[in-house]
């Protein structure tokens, strides 16, 4: 039993395969580096390490939430995991069946994993109407077109937007809230079983926002959805979530159940990033900076643990040794020596 | 100089831009007094007008643009200049920068060079004087080899170094105002808050006045001594950073403070939403403005635009029903 993992609705997930123990979705040893081209006549040039060694479950009907800063990989995984972009080593198994074998075709896999992205305009083809972009999906899968329109239909008026005012619309003639329920209806239209939610409210004023994710919250339980949420907002992954992985420089720093990991972060990076949020009270502004500098550079990531430059609790093991993922807890994994007794960080005594 | 003298004195601004069905009100009378020292958010959602109510302080709109009332900084009236005139306030009494510090530099020009061009442009002072200059405010700004990095381009910086090279290169003519328009917003979590502090340091050190932009409530209560909440054109609430957040009088700021994730009782409890969006400019609704998506709109509401009511020391909402107001938020954080 997973603490956090919401409890199957009865009659368990639609179309459910392995039962509520399996897991959705299952990265094992996810790689992916791009090659910086140096220029004009030059020979390969460094390398990226985008995402270097990643491995998570999903649990049927949970919400992942995904956090790190720019550069961290977590844009780099959904899209891996979407297969936008080709993984250069590691497995994905989808309710138990490896992505792209006899079992779970491609086409297969893309109609139960649908992704939401940031930017609600240049998601969406400018010249087609709101009706004709949900209907096209359903309709390249094999839907009839009135199937399909009346799905469109149905789907409109799921997140909010009357059909009979808005079906006819071009993208330019809603507002960004508007945009991105149309995206979400899209989404939606081949019934999907995990969704992508990759910085989806970001760009949305705040009032729009908390609409934005009373909706996604709605839809989950109605259509019995998994969600990955990818935000640098910590207090929106942190109310979506049931668990939360954070990322840094291409790896997992720390991997637990949402409550437990807010409270009690195991990894100083998350601990940082916690600090680093603004305060909400005037009495008690932030006074010191947790960290220093920018995040740095995934091309050449630093020897032994990635964030011991800019830790506080570096010791000279951090330089030379990376930690792996260690146990901190109840579904609690940490990257950090501090959290294992035997690897000998000074710190852990004190 | 004396130091409740005015820095900023802005009454009664209204700007006015060409739309396709005429005129659009982006900014609808605006008042808003600055002492040296003293910083002030203006907090609100896109459209609200905050950025255009920060550049006409500056006066960096579109020739097109109508601009109404009275913006007086440093004492000069900044509506009845001349283009050489405000060439001269722009940089030594007020400066700004900007959320994107890509767009802000050259791409072809060291950053050292562009800064030097900026303080010789303003004071006769030889190459040799302005690159001390630029080095003393990359110091002081805290980048990390800064004699080096006066020679990088913008593009070999990172984005957290180079918005502090565009706060050295907004301050190396010694303005006496800055203008800051969403500067940590496109920053990472970790670098928006080394940035904040810095720009709260400064601010202390020199005795700027300055004016923050920002859509985000705790970069507001980072930063300001005072906030004004924002809608459609008009400053809807103000009053010190700590009545605003703690006594928030108006419906609309009530409704940003309640919505926010962090708020939730429960995580997957529903948020308090505001219901609708922000409102066209080019139509908005008689009255109050927020008032279709007011929960505690009556009919008197719709008659006129809403007068300031005092609510507190220094605090005042324009809306009609802030008492009733006021027992909402209570009951419901209480």
């Amino acid at each position: 039993m997973i603490i956090g993992a919401p409890t199957p609705p009865p009659g368990g997930f639609p179309r459910d395969r392995g039962g509520p123990g399996q897991p959705l979705l299952s990265v094992k040893g996810l790689v992916k580096h791009f090659g910086v081209k140096k220029g004009f006549l030059t020979k390969a040039g460094p390398i990226v390490r985008a995402v270097d060694g990643v491995d998570f479950d999903v649990v049927k009907g949970e919400t992942l939430g995904i956090v790190g800063e720019s550069g961290c990989g977590k844009s780099t995984t959904a899209r891996l995991v979407m297969q936008i972009i080709a993984p250069d080593a590691g497995d994905i198994l989808f309710d138990g069946e490896r992505v792209g074998s006899q079992a779970l075709s491609l086409n297969g896999f893309r109609k139960q994993v649908q992704m939401v992205f940031q930017d609600s305009y240049a998601s969406l083809n400018p010249r087609l109407t709101v009706e004709d972009t949900i209907a096209f999906g359903p309709k390249v899968h094999g839907a009839s077109g009135r199937a399909a329109t009346t799905r469109a239909h149905d789907l409109l008026h799921r997140v909010g937007l009357e059909p009979a005012r808005f079906a006819g619309r071009y993208p330019h003639e809603l507002s960004g809230g508007q945009r991105q329920r149309v995206n979400i209806a899209r989404a939606l239209a081949l019934d999907p079983r995990l969704l992508i939610l990759d910085e989806a409210v970001s760009a949305l004023d705040k009032s729009v926002e908390a609409q934005v994710l009373n909706l996604l919250l709605d839809l989950k339980d109605e259509f019995g959805l998994t969600y990955m949420f990818i935000s640098h907002d910590l207090n929106v992954v942190r109310f979506m979530s049931n668990r939360v992985m954070v990322m840094y420089l291409g790896k997992v720093a720390e991997f637990g159940p949402s409550e437990a990991l807010f409270e009690t972060p195991k990894h100083p990076y998350t601990g940082a990033l916690l600090a680093s949020m603004p305060s909400m009270d005037p009495d008690a502004r932030t006074e010191t900076a947790p960290l220093t500098g920018d995040p740095p550079n995934p091309i050449n990531p630093p020897p032994g643990c990635r964030f011991n430059p800019r830790c506080a609790k570096s010791a000279a093991l951090c330089g030379h040794k990376e930690p792996t993922l260690l146990d901190a807890g109840v579904d609690h994994r940490a990257a950090c020596w501090l959290v294992d007794p035997a690897s000998g960080h000074p710190r852990i005594a004190a | 100089m004396n130091a409740t003298a005015k820095m900023v004195d802005v009454q009664g601004l209204t700007v006015d831009f060409k739309g396709p069905k005429g005129p659009i009100r982006a900014v609808d009378g605006v008042d808003l007094d600055l002492r040296r020292g003293e910083t002030v958010a203006l907090l609100g959602e896109s459209g609200s007008g905050k950025s255009v109510t920060l550049r006409s302080l500056m006066r960096l709109h579109p020739s097109s643009a109508k601009i109404g009332g009275k913006v007086e900084v440093d004492g000069r009236d900044v509506l009845k200049m001349g283009s050489r005139e405000l060439a001269g306030l722009r940089g030594p009494v007020v400066s700004m920068i900007f959320q994107d510090p890509g767009l802000a530099f050259d791409p072809v020009y060291r950053i050292g060079d562009q800064i030097v061009e900026a303080v010789r442009r303003h004071e006769k002072l030889s190459k040799a004087e302005a690159r001390k200059r630029a080095l003393e405010l990359f110091e002081r700004v805290r980048i990390p080899s800064p004699d080096k990095r006066l020679d990088n381009y913008p593009h070999e910086m990172s984005g957290g170094m180079r918005q502090r090279a565009m706060i050295a290169l907004a301050l190396v003519c010694r303005p006496k105002v800055l203008l800051a328009d969403e500067p940590t917003t496109a920053l990472d979590a970790t670098v928006q808050i080394q940035v904040l502090l810095l720009l709260r340091e400064l601010q202390r050190e020199l005795g700027l006045a300055v004016v923050f932009v920002t859509h985000d409530i705790g970069v507001a209560v980072e930063v300001a001594d005072r906030i004004a909440v924002m809608y459609a054109g008009r400053i809807v609430e103000m009053g010190p950073c700590r009545d605003v957040i703690r006594d928030p009088r108006h419906p609309y700021t009530q409704g940003l403070l309640l919505s926010r994730a962090s708020h939730a009782p429960t995580p997957g409890a529903r948020l308090a939403a505001i219901p609708g969006a922000p409102p066209d400019l080019s139509d908005l609704p008689p009255g109050c403005a927020f008032r279709p998506r007011c929960g505690h709109a009556i009919d008197d509401c719709a008659e006129a635009a809403p007068p300031a009511a005092d609510v507190g020391p220094a605090h005042f909402a324009r809306c009609i029903r802030t008492r009733r107001a006021a027992e909402a938020f209570e009951s419901v954080t209480a």
